[in-house]
Protein backbone atom coordinates (compact mmCIF):
# COMPACT_ATOMS: atom_id res chain seq x y z
CA UNK A 1 0.00 0.00 0.00
CA UNK A 2 2.53 2.63 1.22
CA UNK A 3 1.49 6.13 2.18
CA UNK A 4 1.31 9.46 0.48
CA UNK A 5 1.66 13.05 1.57
CA UNK A 6 -1.52 14.57 3.00
CA UNK A 7 -2.47 18.06 1.75
CA UNK A 8 -0.77 21.11 3.28
CA UNK A 9 -3.66 22.33 5.43
CA UNK A 10 -4.54 18.82 6.61
CA UNK A 11 -0.93 18.30 7.69
CA UNK A 12 -0.73 21.64 9.46
CA UNK A 13 -3.98 20.95 11.28
CA UNK A 14 -2.80 17.46 12.23
CA UNK A 15 0.43 18.80 13.74
CA UNK A 16 -1.29 21.68 15.53
CA UNK A 17 -3.99 19.41 16.95
CA UNK A 18 -1.40 16.92 18.17
CA UNK A 19 0.66 19.66 19.87
CA UNK A 20 -2.40 21.20 21.50
CA UNK A 21 -3.66 17.80 22.68
CA UNK A 22 -0.30 17.10 24.32
CA UNK A 23 -0.23 20.56 25.91
CA UNK A 24 -3.84 20.22 27.08
CA UNK A 25 -2.98 16.91 28.77
CA UNK A 26 0.31 17.94 30.33
CA UNK A 27 -0.39 21.67 30.77
CA UNK A 28 3.24 22.00 31.77
CA UNK A 29 4.29 24.77 29.40
CA UNK A 30 1.02 26.70 29.67
CA UNK A 31 1.10 26.80 33.45
CA UNK A 32 4.80 27.66 33.48
CA UNK A 33 4.20 30.56 31.10
CA UNK A 34 1.09 31.67 32.96
CA UNK A 35 2.72 31.59 36.39
CA UNK A 36 5.71 33.45 34.98
CA UNK A 37 3.43 36.07 33.40
CA UNK A 38 1.38 36.64 36.56
CA UNK A 39 4.46 36.75 38.79
CA UNK A 40 6.08 39.26 36.44
CA UNK A 41 2.96 41.43 36.52
CA UNK A 42 3.06 41.34 40.33
CA UNK A 43 6.81 42.05 40.54
CA UNK A 44 6.52 45.00 38.15
CA UNK A 45 3.53 46.26 40.10
CA UNK A 46 5.21 46.17 43.49
CA UNK A 47 8.46 47.66 42.24
CA UNK A 48 6.58 50.52 40.56
CA UNK A 49 6.51 54.00 42.05
CA UNK A 50 3.22 55.54 40.82
CA UNK A 51 4.41 59.01 41.76
CA UNK A 52 7.37 58.76 39.39
CA UNK A 53 5.84 57.03 36.34
CA UNK A 54 2.19 56.97 35.31
CA UNK A 55 0.60 53.55 34.91
CA UNK A 56 -0.33 54.38 31.35
CA UNK A 57 3.34 54.96 30.51
CA UNK A 58 4.59 51.83 32.24
CA UNK A 59 1.93 49.27 31.33
CA UNK A 60 2.67 48.90 27.58
CA UNK A 61 6.31 48.06 28.27
CA UNK A 62 5.37 45.68 31.07
CA UNK A 63 2.81 43.97 28.87
CA UNK A 64 5.19 43.36 25.96
CA UNK A 65 8.14 42.33 28.09
CA UNK A 66 5.89 39.73 29.71
CA UNK A 67 4.41 38.58 26.38
CA UNK A 68 7.88 38.20 24.93
CA UNK A 69 9.40 36.16 27.73
CA UNK A 70 6.35 34.05 28.57
CA UNK A 71 6.01 33.33 24.86
CA UNK A 72 9.60 32.08 24.78
CA UNK A 73 8.74 29.50 27.44
CA UNK A 74 6.05 28.03 25.21
CA UNK A 75 8.10 28.30 22.06
CA UNK A 76 10.91 26.35 23.65
CA UNK A 77 8.46 23.54 24.39
CA UNK A 78 7.25 23.47 20.80
CA UNK A 79 10.13 21.37 19.49
CA UNK A 80 11.27 20.17 22.90
CA UNK A 81 8.28 17.81 22.90
CA UNK A 82 9.63 16.25 19.68
CA UNK A 83 13.05 15.53 21.14
CA UNK A 84 11.92 13.02 23.77
CA UNK A 85 12.12 9.54 22.24
CA UNK A 86 13.15 11.20 18.97
CA UNK A 87 9.52 11.76 17.91
CA UNK A 88 10.95 14.33 15.51
CA UNK A 89 12.43 11.47 13.46
CA UNK A 90 8.92 10.06 13.14
CA UNK A 91 7.71 13.37 11.73
CA UNK A 92 10.69 13.79 9.42
CA UNK A 93 10.39 10.22 8.14
CA UNK A 94 6.80 10.92 7.04
CA UNK A 95 6.11 12.30 3.55
CA UNK A 96 4.71 15.57 4.91
CA UNK A 97 5.92 18.93 3.63
CA UNK A 98 8.33 20.75 5.93
CA UNK A 99 6.43 24.00 5.34
CA UNK A 100 3.23 22.34 6.55
CA UNK A 101 5.08 21.11 9.63
CA UNK A 102 6.16 24.69 10.32
CA UNK A 103 2.63 25.99 9.78
CA UNK A 104 1.21 23.42 12.21
CA UNK A 105 3.80 24.13 14.87
CA UNK A 106 3.30 27.89 14.47
CA UNK A 107 -0.49 27.55 14.66
CA UNK A 108 -0.24 25.61 17.93
CA UNK A 109 2.19 28.21 19.30
CA UNK A 110 -0.20 30.97 18.27
CA UNK A 111 -2.97 29.39 20.33
CA UNK A 112 -0.60 28.87 23.25
CA UNK A 113 0.73 32.46 23.29
CA UNK A 114 -2.77 33.83 22.70
CA UNK A 115 -4.10 31.88 25.69
CA UNK A 116 -1.39 33.33 27.94
CA UNK A 117 -2.21 36.83 26.65
CA UNK A 118 -5.91 36.31 27.35
CA UNK A 119 -5.10 35.99 31.05
CA UNK A 120 -2.24 38.49 31.20
CA UNK A 121 -4.06 41.48 29.67
CA UNK A 122 -6.85 41.53 32.30
CA UNK A 123 -4.22 40.97 35.01
CA UNK A 124 -2.25 44.03 33.88
CA UNK A 125 -5.48 46.01 33.68
CA UNK A 126 -6.32 44.99 37.23
CA UNK A 127 -2.90 45.57 38.77
CA UNK A 128 -2.38 48.95 37.08
CA UNK A 129 -6.00 50.03 37.35
CA UNK A 130 -6.31 50.61 33.63
CA UNK A 131 -9.80 50.64 32.10
CA UNK A 132 -9.50 48.41 29.04
CA UNK A 133 -13.08 48.03 27.88
CA UNK A 134 -13.00 50.80 25.26
CA UNK A 135 -9.59 49.93 23.91
CA UNK A 136 -10.01 46.18 24.03
CA UNK A 137 -10.76 45.56 20.30
CA UNK A 138 -7.76 47.68 19.27
CA UNK A 139 -5.54 46.01 21.87
CA UNK A 140 -6.67 42.59 20.66
CA UNK A 141 -5.78 43.57 17.11
CA UNK A 142 -2.29 44.75 18.16
CA UNK A 143 -1.73 41.60 20.19
CA UNK A 144 -2.88 39.36 17.33
CA UNK A 145 -0.68 41.08 14.74
CA UNK A 146 2.38 41.12 16.98
CA UNK A 147 1.90 37.54 18.10
CA UNK A 148 1.92 36.26 14.51
CA UNK A 149 5.39 37.73 13.97
CA UNK A 150 6.72 36.63 17.37
CA UNK A 151 5.47 33.10 16.87
CA UNK A 152 6.89 32.80 13.33
CA UNK A 153 10.37 33.83 14.49
CA UNK A 154 10.14 31.86 17.73
CA UNK A 155 9.00 28.67 16.01
CA UNK A 156 11.90 28.85 13.58
CA UNK A 157 14.51 29.35 16.29
CA UNK A 158 12.88 26.74 18.51
CA UNK A 159 13.42 24.20 15.70
CA UNK A 160 17.03 25.32 15.28
CA UNK A 161 17.89 25.09 18.96
CA UNK A 162 15.76 22.15 20.13
CA UNK A 163 18.43 19.48 19.86
CA UNK A 164 21.25 21.61 21.22
CA UNK A 165 22.49 21.28 24.78
CA UNK A 166 21.97 25.01 25.46
CA UNK A 167 18.50 25.31 23.94
CA UNK A 168 17.10 27.32 26.87
CA UNK A 169 19.87 29.89 26.45
CA UNK A 170 20.20 29.86 22.68
CA UNK A 171 16.52 30.35 21.89
CA UNK A 172 16.21 33.77 23.60
CA UNK A 173 19.67 34.83 22.41
CA UNK A 174 18.77 34.14 18.79
CA UNK A 175 15.11 35.15 18.84
CA UNK A 176 15.14 38.34 20.92
CA UNK A 177 16.98 40.53 18.36
CA UNK A 178 14.38 39.51 15.78
CA UNK A 179 11.56 40.25 18.24
CA UNK A 180 12.62 43.92 18.51
CA UNK A 181 11.02 45.10 15.21
CA UNK A 182 7.74 43.56 16.39
CA UNK A 183 7.79 44.54 20.05
CA UNK A 184 8.65 48.21 19.42
CA UNK A 185 5.62 49.01 17.19
CA UNK A 186 3.41 46.78 19.35
CA UNK A 187 4.40 48.68 22.53
CA UNK A 188 4.02 52.05 20.78
CA UNK A 189 0.56 51.15 19.50
CA UNK A 190 -0.45 49.74 22.89
CA UNK A 191 0.62 52.97 24.64
CA UNK A 192 -1.59 55.03 22.35
CA UNK A 193 -4.57 52.70 22.76
CA UNK A 194 -4.22 52.73 26.55
CA UNK A 195 -4.02 56.54 26.42
CA UNK A 196 -7.41 56.53 24.70
CA UNK A 197 -6.11 57.80 21.37
CA UNK A 198 -8.25 57.08 18.27
CA UNK A 199 -7.54 53.97 16.22
CA UNK A 200 -6.47 56.09 13.25
CA UNK A 201 -3.50 57.24 15.30
CA UNK A 202 -2.17 53.69 15.62
CA UNK A 203 -2.92 52.70 12.04
CA UNK A 204 0.68 53.32 10.95
CA UNK A 205 1.99 51.05 13.71
CA UNK A 206 -0.52 48.36 12.76
CA UNK A 207 0.57 48.55 9.12
CA UNK A 208 4.19 48.22 10.24
CA UNK A 209 3.30 45.17 12.32
CA UNK A 210 1.43 43.63 9.38
CA UNK A 211 4.43 44.27 7.12
CA UNK A 212 6.79 42.58 9.58
CA UNK A 213 4.35 39.69 9.87
CA UNK A 214 4.41 39.14 6.12
CA UNK A 215 8.20 39.33 6.01
CA UNK A 216 8.79 37.07 9.02
CA UNK A 217 6.13 34.48 8.16
CA UNK A 218 7.38 34.21 4.58
CA UNK A 219 11.07 34.15 5.48
CA UNK A 220 10.65 31.69 8.35
CA UNK A 221 8.49 29.32 6.28
CA UNK A 222 11.10 29.31 3.51
CA UNK A 223 14.08 28.90 5.84
CA UNK A 224 12.50 26.30 8.14
CA UNK A 225 13.16 23.20 5.96
CA UNK A 226 16.90 23.98 6.01
CA UNK A 227 16.97 24.05 9.81
CA UNK A 228 15.98 20.37 9.78
CA UNK A 229 18.94 19.26 7.68
CA UNK A 230 21.62 17.34 9.55
CA UNK B 1 17.02 -9.82 -4.43
CA UNK B 2 20.32 -8.54 -5.55
CA UNK B 3 22.99 -7.41 -3.22
CA UNK B 4 26.07 -5.69 -4.50
CA UNK B 5 28.95 -4.63 -2.34
CA UNK B 6 31.39 -1.85 -3.15
CA UNK B 7 34.18 -4.39 -2.97
CA UNK B 8 34.04 -6.57 -6.12
CA UNK B 9 35.19 -9.57 -4.09
CA UNK B 10 31.99 -9.41 -2.08
CA UNK B 11 29.64 -8.78 -5.01
CA UNK B 12 26.82 -11.24 -5.49
CA UNK B 13 25.55 -12.36 -8.86
CA UNK B 14 22.64 -10.26 -9.98
CA UNK B 15 19.15 -11.67 -10.42
CA UNK B 16 16.35 -10.33 -12.63
CA UNK B 17 14.11 -9.38 -9.66
CA UNK B 18 13.64 -5.58 -9.54
CA UNK B 19 15.38 -4.09 -6.50
CA UNK B 20 13.25 -2.20 -3.99
CA UNK B 21 16.41 -0.59 -2.61
CA UNK B 22 19.28 0.26 -4.91
CA UNK B 23 22.19 2.27 -3.59
CA UNK B 24 25.25 3.13 -5.62
CA UNK B 25 28.36 4.56 -4.02
CA UNK B 26 26.57 6.22 -1.12
CA UNK B 27 28.78 8.51 0.92
CA UNK B 28 27.81 10.57 3.94
CA UNK B 29 30.38 12.81 5.52
CA UNK B 30 30.08 14.75 8.76
CA UNK B 31 32.85 17.30 8.42
CA UNK B 32 36.03 15.46 7.51
CA UNK B 33 34.72 12.12 8.78
CA UNK B 34 32.95 9.76 6.38
CA UNK B 35 30.32 7.86 8.36
CA UNK B 36 29.32 5.94 5.22
CA UNK B 37 31.92 5.58 2.52
CA UNK B 38 30.97 4.29 -0.89
CA UNK B 39 28.31 1.75 -0.03
CA UNK B 40 26.53 0.06 -2.92
CA UNK B 41 23.76 -2.37 -2.14
CA UNK B 42 20.54 -3.66 -3.64
CA UNK B 43 17.67 -5.38 -1.88
CA UNK B 44 14.78 -6.84 -3.82
CA UNK B 45 11.15 -7.08 -2.75
CA UNK B 46 10.47 -9.85 -0.27
CA UNK B 47 14.03 -10.01 1.01
CA UNK B 48 15.77 -8.89 4.14
CA UNK B 49 19.33 -7.65 4.38
CA UNK B 50 20.65 -8.15 7.90
CA UNK B 51 23.38 -5.60 8.48
CA UNK B 52 25.90 -6.17 11.24
CA UNK B 53 28.73 -4.03 12.46
CA UNK B 54 30.29 -2.48 15.55
CA UNK B 55 29.18 0.87 16.97
CA UNK B 56 30.08 3.74 14.65
CA UNK B 57 30.29 1.50 11.59
CA UNK B 58 27.80 3.69 9.70
CA UNK B 59 24.81 1.33 9.76
CA UNK B 60 22.35 3.85 11.23
CA UNK B 61 23.63 6.62 8.95
CA UNK B 62 23.05 4.36 5.94
CA UNK B 63 19.54 3.60 7.18
CA UNK B 64 18.79 7.30 7.71
CA UNK B 65 19.88 8.05 4.16
CA UNK B 66 17.67 5.29 2.78
CA UNK B 67 14.78 6.64 4.88
CA UNK B 68 15.16 10.07 3.28
CA UNK B 69 16.19 11.63 6.60
CA UNK B 70 19.77 12.37 5.59
CA UNK B 71 20.97 13.70 2.27
CA UNK B 72 23.89 11.68 0.88
CA UNK B 73 27.09 13.65 0.38
CA UNK B 74 27.74 11.59 -2.76
CA UNK B 75 26.21 8.67 -4.56
CA UNK B 76 22.67 7.83 -5.55
CA UNK B 77 19.93 5.53 -4.40
CA UNK B 78 16.46 4.48 -5.37
CA UNK B 79 14.04 3.31 -2.72
CA UNK B 80 10.76 1.74 -3.80
CA UNK B 81 11.62 2.78 -7.34
CA UNK B 82 12.00 6.45 -6.39
CA UNK B 83 15.23 8.43 -6.36
CA UNK B 84 16.39 9.73 -2.98
CA UNK B 85 16.32 13.18 -4.58
CA UNK B 86 12.51 12.96 -4.35
CA UNK B 87 12.69 12.53 -0.58
CA UNK B 88 8.94 12.91 0.21
CA UNK B 89 8.05 10.16 -2.27
CA UNK B 90 10.76 7.93 -0.76
CA UNK B 91 9.50 8.60 2.76
CA UNK B 92 5.96 7.62 1.73
CA UNK B 93 7.23 4.13 0.83
CA UNK B 94 9.40 3.57 3.89
CA UNK B 95 8.64 2.42 7.41
CA UNK B 96 11.33 3.28 9.94
CA UNK B 97 11.76 1.37 13.18
CA UNK B 98 14.37 2.73 15.53
CA UNK B 99 15.61 1.80 18.97
CA UNK B 100 14.04 5.12 19.97
CA UNK B 101 10.27 4.77 20.20
CA UNK B 102 9.44 7.92 18.12
CA UNK B 103 6.26 8.12 20.22
CA UNK B 104 4.61 10.90 22.22
CA UNK B 105 4.41 9.89 25.87
CA UNK B 106 1.26 11.95 26.57
CA UNK B 107 -0.74 10.33 23.77
CA UNK B 108 -2.25 6.85 23.94
CA UNK B 109 -0.93 3.99 21.85
CA UNK B 110 -3.92 4.28 19.52
CA UNK B 111 -3.52 8.06 19.17
CA UNK B 112 0.17 7.71 18.36
CA UNK B 113 -0.41 5.11 15.66
CA UNK B 114 -3.47 6.92 14.24
CA UNK B 115 -1.44 10.15 14.14
CA UNK B 116 1.21 8.33 12.10
CA UNK B 117 -1.49 6.89 9.82
CA UNK B 118 -2.76 10.41 9.15
CA UNK B 119 0.77 11.62 8.38
CA UNK B 120 0.79 9.02 5.58
CA UNK B 121 -2.80 9.84 4.54
CA UNK B 122 -3.92 6.28 5.25
CA UNK B 123 -7.68 5.84 4.65
CA UNK B 124 -9.61 5.21 7.89
CA UNK B 125 -6.60 5.91 10.14
CA UNK B 126 -8.30 4.80 13.37
CA UNK B 127 -9.14 1.36 12.00
CA UNK B 128 -5.65 1.06 10.48
CA UNK B 129 -4.12 1.99 13.81
CA UNK B 130 -6.11 -0.62 15.68
CA UNK B 131 -5.23 -3.27 13.10
CA UNK B 132 -1.53 -2.42 13.40
CA UNK B 133 -1.72 -2.62 17.20
CA UNK B 134 -3.50 -5.97 16.98
CA UNK B 135 -0.77 -7.25 14.70
CA UNK B 136 1.81 -6.34 17.32
CA UNK B 137 -0.37 -7.92 20.05
CA UNK B 138 -0.75 -4.72 21.99
CA UNK B 139 -4.33 -3.77 21.05
CA UNK B 140 -5.49 -4.44 24.62
CA UNK B 141 -3.40 -1.42 25.71
CA UNK B 142 -4.56 0.78 22.82
CA UNK B 143 -6.06 3.42 25.09
CA UNK B 144 -3.22 3.56 27.59
CA UNK B 145 -0.96 6.63 27.45
CA UNK B 146 2.42 5.58 26.13
CA UNK B 147 4.20 6.90 29.25
CA UNK B 148 2.42 4.19 31.27
CA UNK B 149 3.59 1.36 29.01
CA UNK B 150 6.73 -0.67 29.67
CA UNK B 151 9.71 -0.21 27.35
CA UNK B 152 8.87 -3.43 25.56
CA UNK B 153 5.24 -2.46 24.97
CA UNK B 154 6.34 0.98 23.80
CA UNK B 155 8.60 -0.71 21.27
CA UNK B 156 5.69 -2.81 20.02
CA UNK B 157 3.56 0.34 19.61
CA UNK B 158 6.49 1.94 17.83
CA UNK B 159 6.64 -0.98 15.39
CA UNK B 160 2.88 -0.73 14.81
CA UNK B 161 3.42 2.97 14.12
CA UNK B 162 6.06 2.23 11.49
CA UNK B 163 3.95 -0.38 9.73
CA UNK B 164 0.56 1.33 9.79
CA UNK B 165 0.89 2.54 6.18
CA UNK B 166 1.99 -0.91 4.90
CA UNK B 167 5.34 0.32 3.60
CA UNK B 168 7.12 -1.27 0.62
CA UNK B 169 10.45 -0.85 2.36
CA UNK B 170 11.03 -1.30 6.09
CA UNK B 171 14.22 -0.10 7.74
CA UNK B 172 14.79 -1.56 11.19
CA UNK B 173 17.46 -0.17 13.47
CA UNK B 174 17.98 -2.50 16.45
CA UNK B 175 14.24 -3.23 16.61
CA UNK B 176 14.52 -6.00 19.21
CA UNK B 177 15.93 -3.65 21.83
CA UNK B 178 13.74 -3.82 24.93
CA UNK B 179 11.33 -6.45 23.58
CA UNK B 180 10.26 -9.35 25.75
CA UNK B 181 9.63 -12.82 24.31
CA UNK B 182 6.06 -12.03 23.19
CA UNK B 183 7.13 -8.76 21.62
CA UNK B 184 10.10 -10.37 19.89
CA UNK B 185 7.84 -13.11 18.51
CA UNK B 186 5.31 -10.54 17.30
CA UNK B 187 8.08 -8.61 15.57
CA UNK B 188 9.54 -11.76 14.02
CA UNK B 189 6.07 -12.69 12.72
CA UNK B 190 5.56 -9.16 11.41
CA UNK B 191 8.91 -9.28 9.60
CA UNK B 192 7.91 -12.65 8.10
CA UNK B 193 4.57 -11.20 6.97
CA UNK B 194 6.28 -8.18 5.45
CA UNK B 195 8.66 -10.39 3.48
CA UNK B 196 5.77 -12.60 2.37
CA UNK B 197 3.88 -9.51 1.17
CA UNK B 198 6.85 -8.36 -0.87
CA UNK B 199 8.34 -5.68 1.34
CA UNK B 200 12.10 -5.18 1.22
CA UNK B 201 13.77 -4.96 4.62
CA UNK B 202 17.07 -3.77 5.98
CA UNK B 203 17.66 -4.95 9.53
CA UNK B 204 20.48 -3.35 11.48
CA UNK B 205 21.44 -5.41 14.49
CA UNK B 206 24.30 -6.37 16.77
CA UNK B 207 22.61 -9.68 17.46
CA UNK B 208 24.00 -12.35 15.13
CA UNK B 209 21.35 -14.91 16.09
CA UNK B 210 18.45 -12.60 15.12
CA UNK B 211 20.17 -11.39 11.97
CA UNK B 212 21.05 -14.89 10.80
CA UNK B 213 17.49 -16.08 11.47
CA UNK B 214 15.75 -13.22 9.68
CA UNK B 215 18.15 -12.12 6.95
CA UNK B 216 17.96 -13.49 3.44
CA UNK B 217 21.24 -11.66 2.91
CA UNK B 218 23.91 -10.75 5.39
CA UNK B 219 26.15 -7.70 5.35
CA UNK B 220 28.92 -6.41 7.58
CA UNK B 221 29.84 -2.74 7.84
CA UNK B 222 33.08 -1.57 9.38
CA UNK B 223 34.35 2.01 9.33
CA UNK B 224 31.69 3.18 6.89
CA UNK B 225 32.48 0.44 4.36
CA UNK B 226 30.38 -2.58 3.47
CA UNK B 227 33.12 -5.16 3.84
CA UNK B 228 31.16 -8.39 3.51
CA UNK B 229 27.96 -9.27 1.75
CA UNK B 230 26.54 -12.74 1.19
CA UNK B 231 23.28 -14.55 0.53
CA UNK B 232 22.14 -16.32 3.68
CA UNK B 233 21.86 -19.62 1.81
CA UNK B 234 25.48 -19.42 0.78
CA UNK B 235 26.95 -19.17 4.24
CA UNK B 236 27.05 -21.32 7.30
CA UNK B 237 25.93 -19.41 10.42
CA UNK B 238 28.88 -20.46 12.57
CA UNK B 239 31.39 -19.64 9.83
CA UNK B 240 29.79 -16.25 9.22
CA UNK B 241 29.84 -15.50 12.95
CA UNK B 242 33.57 -16.31 13.09
CA UNK B 243 34.22 -14.18 9.99
CA UNK B 244 32.24 -11.33 11.48
CA UNK B 245 34.22 -11.38 14.71
CA UNK B 246 37.45 -11.38 12.73
CA UNK B 247 36.30 -8.45 10.58
CA UNK B 248 35.21 -6.41 13.60
CA UNK B 249 38.42 -7.20 15.44
CA UNK B 250 40.22 -5.66 12.48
Amino acid sequence: MSGRAPPFLATAWLIARKDLTIEFRTRSAFFSALVFALLAVAVFRFSWDPTAVAAIDLAPGVLWVIFTFSGLLGLHRSFGVEEADRAMDGLLAAPIGREALFAGKAAANLVFVGAVQLVTIPAVSLFYDLPLVDGLPALAMIAALATVGLVAVGTLFSAMTANTRLAELLLPMLALPFFVPIVVPAAQATARVLAGRPLAEVAAWLKLLAAFDIVFVTACTLVFPYTLEE
Amino acid sequence: MTAVAANPDTALPTTPAPAAIEAEGLVRAFGPRRAVDGVSVAVAAGECLALFGPNGAGKTTLLRMLAGLLRPTRGAARVGGVSLRDAPAVRARVGLISHHSLLYAALTARENVAFAARLYDVPDPDAAALAALERMRVADRADTPVRRLSRGLQQRVSIARAMVHAPDVVLLDEPFTGLDEVGARALTDAIGDLKAHGAALVLVTHNLVEGLALGTHLGVMVGGHLVRLAARGDVDGATFAAEYRALVAG
